[in-house]
C-alpha cells in the first residue's frame, strides 16, 4: 500500500515542469513551451516572436532610467530618474518591477534573476504572452508604432545625439533636448497616419535636410517683406494672402514639436533632428498611455488564465500556484478612496476585473447582463470576445462599451463633482440603477487622454508683425492651466522658437479668452 | 523563442546620464554636501552621502492643469455611506482623499526637494573638487628618484628566479616540431616495428627498422629537448616613480581649557584633513600628537577619543613633532605638513619658545603648517572681537615672514568646511 502511494505521487511529480524556487534556463524553456501551448491553442493569442532576456537588479534599474527602453540617447533627466529610483530601491521604499516588456518585434521581455521559478512562470505568461498579444493586435499599436523598426530607430537616435554633442557641444544639445522634452506630451499626432520608420531613410532624410538647409525658403521669413510691400495696397488682398500662408504652414497644429521641427525659423538643422527624435519617442509611447488599463488588464487576465490551466494540467505544484496567486492578488488590489494607500484607480485591478467580467458575461450571464450587453451575453466564446475587445478599443472606449453594473458595484464606484463655484463637493451618482450610466460616462472621460492632457494648439504666427507664436488652450469646465509650470514650458518653447510666445486660454464653449500667458522674444 | 542571458553585460549603463545629472545640479549638490558635512558624525568615515537638493534647476516642467478652480468630476472606488446628492466638504490642503492623487504632487510647497544617494567617490570628488595639497608639486619634482620594477615583456637572459617556464616550453615545442625531432612515442613505434620484424624473422625488414631507429635516436640526440635558444626570462624595467610621500602631523591641545565643543571642532577639521589626504595621495603618513603640559605621539583612536587634563604648554608639542621628524621623517625624502588645533591658551612664558621652534626650525622643514584656533562661540560672536589669545599673538608675529604658514579662527561647525576650503583651495594666493 505505501509502495503504491509513493508510485502515485511519483507519477504526479513527473509531470511537474519544475520544483523548488530555483530557476535555470532549461526549466525556463520547458515552462515557456507549456505556456505557449495554452496561450496559442486555448486562449488563441497571437504574438510577436519572443525574446526573453535575463538581467540583474542593477540592470533593471538602468532599464527603468531609460524609460524602459533597451537603448536611449543620453540626457541628464534619465540620470535624475535613475538617482531617484535607486534611492527608493536601496532604502526599501519600493521594489523593482518583476519584468519590463518592450513593444518591438521580436518582443523583448526582461526578467530578473532574483525571481523564483514560480515568478518567472508568471512573468513569462504576463509579459511574453499577455502584453505581447496586446502590442501585436491592438489597433492603436498597429496604427502608430512600428515594432520592427523601433530598435533601429533608437540606435539612430542615440548615435545622432552623441554625434551632435560631439559637434555642437553637450550644453547646446542638452538645451535643445530640455526644451523638446518639456513639450513631449504635445508632440504627438493624434489623427493622421504616420509613415513607417526606416533607419536608412532616416539617415538619408537627415542628410538631405542638411544639404538643402540654406536653399529652402521659409514662409515665416517671407512675410515681413510681404507686409511691407502691401502696406499701401489692398487690405483684403493681404488678408487673403496671409490666410493662404497660414494654410501652407498647416495651422492650426496640435503637434507642437512637429510644427517647430518643420517651421521654427531659426533652428539649426541638427536641432530640428533632435526635436524630431523626441517627437518620435513621444509618439511611440502615445498608444501605451491610452491603453494602460486595458494592456495591464489583458496581461493580468492572460497570466491568471494560463497559470490556472498549468495547475489544472498538473504542470505546476500547489506551492507554485500559491506563490503566484500571492503576487497576483497584491498587484490587483484596489484600495478604497479613504485608504492611506489610495492613489487613484489601479489599472491592474480595474483591467483584470473587467476582463474577468467579460468572460463571465459570455459564459454565465445574469438577467442584468443580458439587458446591458445583449450582443455578447451568453455567446459562449469568452476568449474570442476578449480578443476582439483587446484589438479594437482603447481605455476610454473600452470602459464606455464594457463597464458593467456588476463591476461598478464590486468597486463601489461613485462620482463626485467639485465645482469651484459651489462651496462643497457633491456626490452626484453612486453604484445604483440611476447612477450606472453617469458613472460609466465619467470614468471613461477620466481615461480620455485628450481630457487630462490640456488641449493646446498652435493657432497662429503673427506674420505681419514680430512672428509671435500664438497658442491656444481649449478650456473645458473652467479648468485653467497651472501658472508656474506653464510659464516654464513656454520659456523652453521660446528657446526653440526664438520669438515671442503667447498662450491664450479660450473657453471652449463661449470662445472667451480667460487668461493669457506670455513670454517675450529672445534677443 | 530566444532566451538570452544579459547578466554578464556591463551594468551601469546609465552612469553617463547620472554624471550629466550631477554635473547639471552641481551647484545645488555642493551646497547640499557642505550642509551634510555639518551633520556628519566622525564615525561615519568617508562613506556615501544622502543629499537633498531643491528641484529648481533640475525640474522638468510639463504643462498641466491647475489643481483648483473650474468644475471637475472624479470617479472613485470604495463608497461606504454616500448616496446621490450628498455634499462633502473639500479636503483641506489640496490632494487628500477626495481628489485623484495625480493632481496634487506639485502643490505641496514650493521647494519640493529631490533626494538621492551620492556614491563615496562622487561625494569626495565634489567635496574636494578644487582643493590641492599646497606645494606638493615642487617637492615632488625635487625628489623623484624612487624607482619601481615593472614587468616589461621577456628577455633571453636573466636570473633563474625570473625563469619563465611557459614561454620556454612554448619555444621548445615549436622548435621540436619544426625540426621534426622524433618524440618518445615515435621512438617507441620504431622499436615496436623492429621487434615485430625480428619476431617475424624478417632480416631485411629488421635491418631497415634498426637503421631507422638508429637514425631517429641520433636525431633526438642531436636536437636537444630544451635548447638554450628556447629559454626565456621575465624582464623587468626600472620605472622612476614620482615620490609623493608625505607626512601629516596633527597637533591638538587636549588640555582642560579645551571644551568638548572645541575638541569637536578640531576633530572635524582633522577628519576633513584625514579624508582629504587618504583619498588624494597614496603614501601619506599621519602622525597624531596631543599635548597638555607635555606632549606625546598617540595613535589615531586615542588622539580623537581619549581625554586628558592638565595645563597647556604648546612648545612641548612642537618639540615632539621635531623629534618625530628627526627620528623617522627625513625632510629630504618626505613632504612635511602639519596642522595644529588649539583654543589659543598657552603658558605665557612659553610664547618665545614657541615662536623660536616654529619660525626657526619647523617652518623651514615643512611644506605647510596650518594653525586652527577653535574658539568658544560666545567670545567670537559678540559684537567686539575678543582680544587675541596668547598663541594667536605669538603666531601672528611669525606669520608674515612665512608663506607656508596659515592661521584661521573657527567658531562653529559650519565654518569648518569654508576654512578648510580656504586653506587648501588650489588658487590660494601665495605671498
Amino acid at each position: 500500500m505505501p509502495e503504491a502511494m509513493r508510485r502515485n505521487s511519483l507519477v504526479g511529480d513527473d509531470k511537474l515542469l519544475f520544483e523548488g524556487p530555483e530557476w535555470d534556463f532549461d526549466k525556463l524553456r520547458r515552462v515557456y513551451d507549456a505556456i505557449e501551448e495554452i496561450a496559442t491553442k486555448e486562449l488563441g493569442l497571437e504574438v510577436y516572436p519572443n525574446q526573453i532576456e535575463v538581467i540583474t537588479s542593477e540592470q533593471m534599474l538602468d532599464a527603468y532610467a531609460s524609460v524602459g527602453l533597451p537603448l536611449m540617447y543620453r540626457h541628464w533627466s534619465f540620470g535624475k530618474h535613475f538617482a531617484r529610483e535607486e534611492t527608493l530601491y536601496r532604502r526599501g521604499y519600493q521594489g523593482l518591477a518583476y519584468e519590463i516588456v518592450i513593444n518591438s518585434s521580436p518582443c523583448i521581455s526582461y526578467i530578473m534573476e532574483e525571481n523564483s521559478m514560480a515568478m518567472q512562470t508568471l512573468v513569462v505568461a504576463h509579459a511574453a504572452f499577455g502584453h505581447n498579444h496586446f502590442f501585436k493586435n491592438n489597433f492603436l499599436f498597429r496604427q502608430w508604432t512600428d515594432a520592427t523598426g523601433i530598435l533601429d530607430y533608437l540606435t539612430f537616435a542615440r548615435d545622432y545625439v552623441a554625434h551632435a554633442e560631439e559637434h555642437y557641444g553637450t550644453e547646446d544639445v542638452e538645451r535643445t533636448l530640455d526644451a523638446a522634452h518639456a513639450l513631449m506630451s504635445h508632440g504627438v499626432h493624434r489623427y493622421a497616419r504616420r509613415p513607417k520608420l526606416n533607419l536608412e531613410e532616416e539617415k538619408k532624410r537627415e542628410e538631405d535636410r542638411r544639404r538643402f538647409a540654406e536653399e529652402t525658403y521659409d514662409d515665416i521669413w517671407r512675410t515681413a517683406q510681404l507686409a511691407r510691400e502691401s502696406a499701401s495696397t489692398d487690405k483684403q488682398a493681404l488678408e487673403k494672402e496671409l490666410a493662404a500662408i497660414r494654410q501652407r504652414l498647416g495651422l492650426p497644429e496640435e503637434n507642437l514639436l512637429y510644427f517647430l521641427e518643420k517651421r521654427a525659423p531659426r533652428l539649426k538643422p541638427w536641432q530640428r533632428e533632435l526635436v524630431r527624435i523626441v517627437r518620435h519617442v513621444s509618439q511611440y509611447f502615445y498608444p501605451q498611455k491610452q491603453t494602460k488599463m486595458m494592456n495591464e488588464g489583458c496581461a493580468t487576465f492572460c497570466h491568471y488564465e494560463i497559470v490556472n490551466r498549468l495547475h489544472e494540467k498538473g504542470l505546476i505544484s500547489d506551492g507554485a500556484l500559491l506563490e503566484i496567486m500571492h503576487s497576483h492578488t497584491s498587484v490587483v488590489t484596489q484600495p478604497d478612496y479613504d485608504d492611506q494607500r489610495y492613489s487613484g484607480i489601479n489599472p491592474y485591478a480595474l483591467g483584470f476585473a473587467m476582463m474577468r467580467d467579460i468572460k463571465r458575461i459570455c459564459v454565465d450571464p445574469s438577467e442584468e447582463d443580458r439587458e446591458w450587453f445583449p450582443d455578447i451575453a451568453g455567446n459562449g466564446d469568452p476568449y474570442g470576445t476578449l480578443r476582439h475587445a483587446w484589438a479594437n478599443y482603447r481605455d476610454e472606449s473600452f470602459i464606455l462599451q464594457y463597464l458593467s453594473p456588476r463591476i461598478m458595484r464590486d468597486f463601489r464606484l461613485f462620482k463626485i463633482t467639485d465645482d469651484a463655484e459651489v462651496d462643497a463637493m457633491v456626490v452626484d451618482a453612486i453604484h445604483e440603477e440611476r447612477g450606472y450610466r453617469e458613472i460609466r460616462r465619467a470614468l471613461a472621460r477620466q481615461y480620455d487622454l485628450a481630457r487630462h492632457e490640456p488641449d493646446i494648439q498652435i493657432r497662429d504666427v503673427d506674420l505681419e508683425g514680430d512672428r509671435c507664436l500664438v497658442l491656444s488652450h481649449a478650456v473645458h469646465d473652467g479648468v485653467l492651466l497651472d501658472e508656474a509650470s506653464t510659464h516654464s514650458v513656454l520659456e523652453q518653447l521660446s528657446t526653440l522658437w526664438h520669438y515671442g510666445i503667447r498662450l491664450e486660454e479660450v473657453d471652449a464653449a463661449t470662445e472667451r479668452v480667460l487668461k493669457t500667458h506670455e513670454v517675450p522674444a529672445r534677443h | 523563442m530566444n532566451i538570452i542571458d544579459r547578466r554578464p553585460n556591463p551594468k551601469g549603463k546609465s552612469l553617463a546620464n547620472r554624471q550629466r545629472f550631477i554635473e547639471r545640479a552641481k551647484h545645488e549638490v555642493k551646497d547640499a554636501i557642505a550642509d551634510a558635512l555639518k551633520r556628519r558624525k566622525l564615525g561615519e568615515g568617508e562613506g556615501g552621502e544622502k543629499v537633498s537638493i531643491p528641484t529648481r534647476g533640475i525640474s522638468e516642467p510639463v504643462i498641466h492643469s491647475a489643481s483648483r478652480g473650474g468644475k471637475r468630476e472624479y470617479v472613485v472606488p470604495g463608497n461606504k455611506k454616500f448616496v446621490a446628492g450628498d455634499r462633502i466638504d473639500r479636503p483641506q490642503s489640496g490632494g487628500g482623499g477626495g481628489g485623484r492623487g495625480q493632481a496634487s504632487p506639485e502643490d505641496n510647497g514650493e521647494q519640493d526637494a529631490f533626494e538621492f544617494m551620492l556614491s563615496k567617490e562622487e561625494f569626495l570628488d565634489l567635496l574636494f573638487e578644487d582643493l590641492e595639497l599646497p606645494n606638493l608639486v615642487k617637492t615632488r619634482l625635487k625628489n623623484s628618484e624612487a624607482t619601481q620594477l615593472t614587468r616589461a615583456g621577456y628577455s633571453i637572459d636573466g636570473t633563474p628566479a625570473n625563469f619563465n617556464i611557459r614561454r620556454t616550453m612554448r619555444n621548445s615545442l615549436a622548435r621540436r616540431i619544426s625540426l621534426n625531432r622524433p618524440s618518445p612515442v615515435d621512438l617507441e613505434a620504431l622499436e615496436q616495428l623492429l621487434k615485430t620484424a625480428e619476431e617475424a624473422d624478417d632480416a631485411e625488414g629488421a635491418a631497415q627498422a634498426r637503421l631507422d631507429l638508429e637514425a631517429a635516436r641520433q636525431r633526438a640526440r642531436r636536437f636537444a629537448y630544451i635548447d638554450p635558444v628556447d629559454v626565456r626570462y621575465n624582464r623587468f624595467d626600472r620605472v622612476p616613480k614620482p615620490n609623493t610621500q608625505a607626512v601629516m602631523f596633527c597637533l591638538m591641545d587636549v588640555s582642560g581649557s579645551m571644551t568638548e565643543a572645541m575638541k569637536d571642532l578640531a576633530k572635524r577639521f582633522f577628519l576633513l584633513l584625514h579624508v582629504f589626504l587618504t583619498r588624494r595621495y597614496k603614501t601619506v603618513d599621519l602622525v597624531f600628537i596631543r599635548h597638555t603640559s607635555n606632549a606625546q605621539e598617540v595613535d589615531e583612536d586615542t588622539f580623537f577619543h581619549s581625554r586628558e587634563t592638565g595645563g597647556t604648554i604648546v612648545s612641548t608639542a612642537l618639540e615632539e613633532m621635531l623629534r618625530v621628524v628627526r627620528a623617522r621623517y627625513n625632510p629630504d625624502n618626505w613632504n612635511i605638513y602639519a596642522a595644529q588645533a588649539s583654543d589659543g591658551d598657552n603658558y605665557s612664558e612659553d610664547s618665545d619658545r614657541c615662536s623660536q621652534l616654529l619660525g626657526g626650525e619647523i617652518l623651514p622643514l615643512s611644506q605647510y603648517f596650518a594653525y586652527i584656533e577653535v574658539g568658544a562661540e560666545a567670545t567670537l560672536r559678540h559684537g567686539f572681537p575678543s582680544p587675541p589669545t596668547d598663541l594667536w599673538r605669538t603666531y601672528a608675529a611669525i606669520a608674515p615672514q612665512h608663506a607656508n604658514f596659515a592661521m584661521r579662527k573657527v567658531a562653529d561647525p559650519s565654518q569648518i568646511y569654508p576654512v578648510f576650503h580656504d586653506l587648501f583651495a588650489k588658487d590660494r594666493e601665495h605671498a
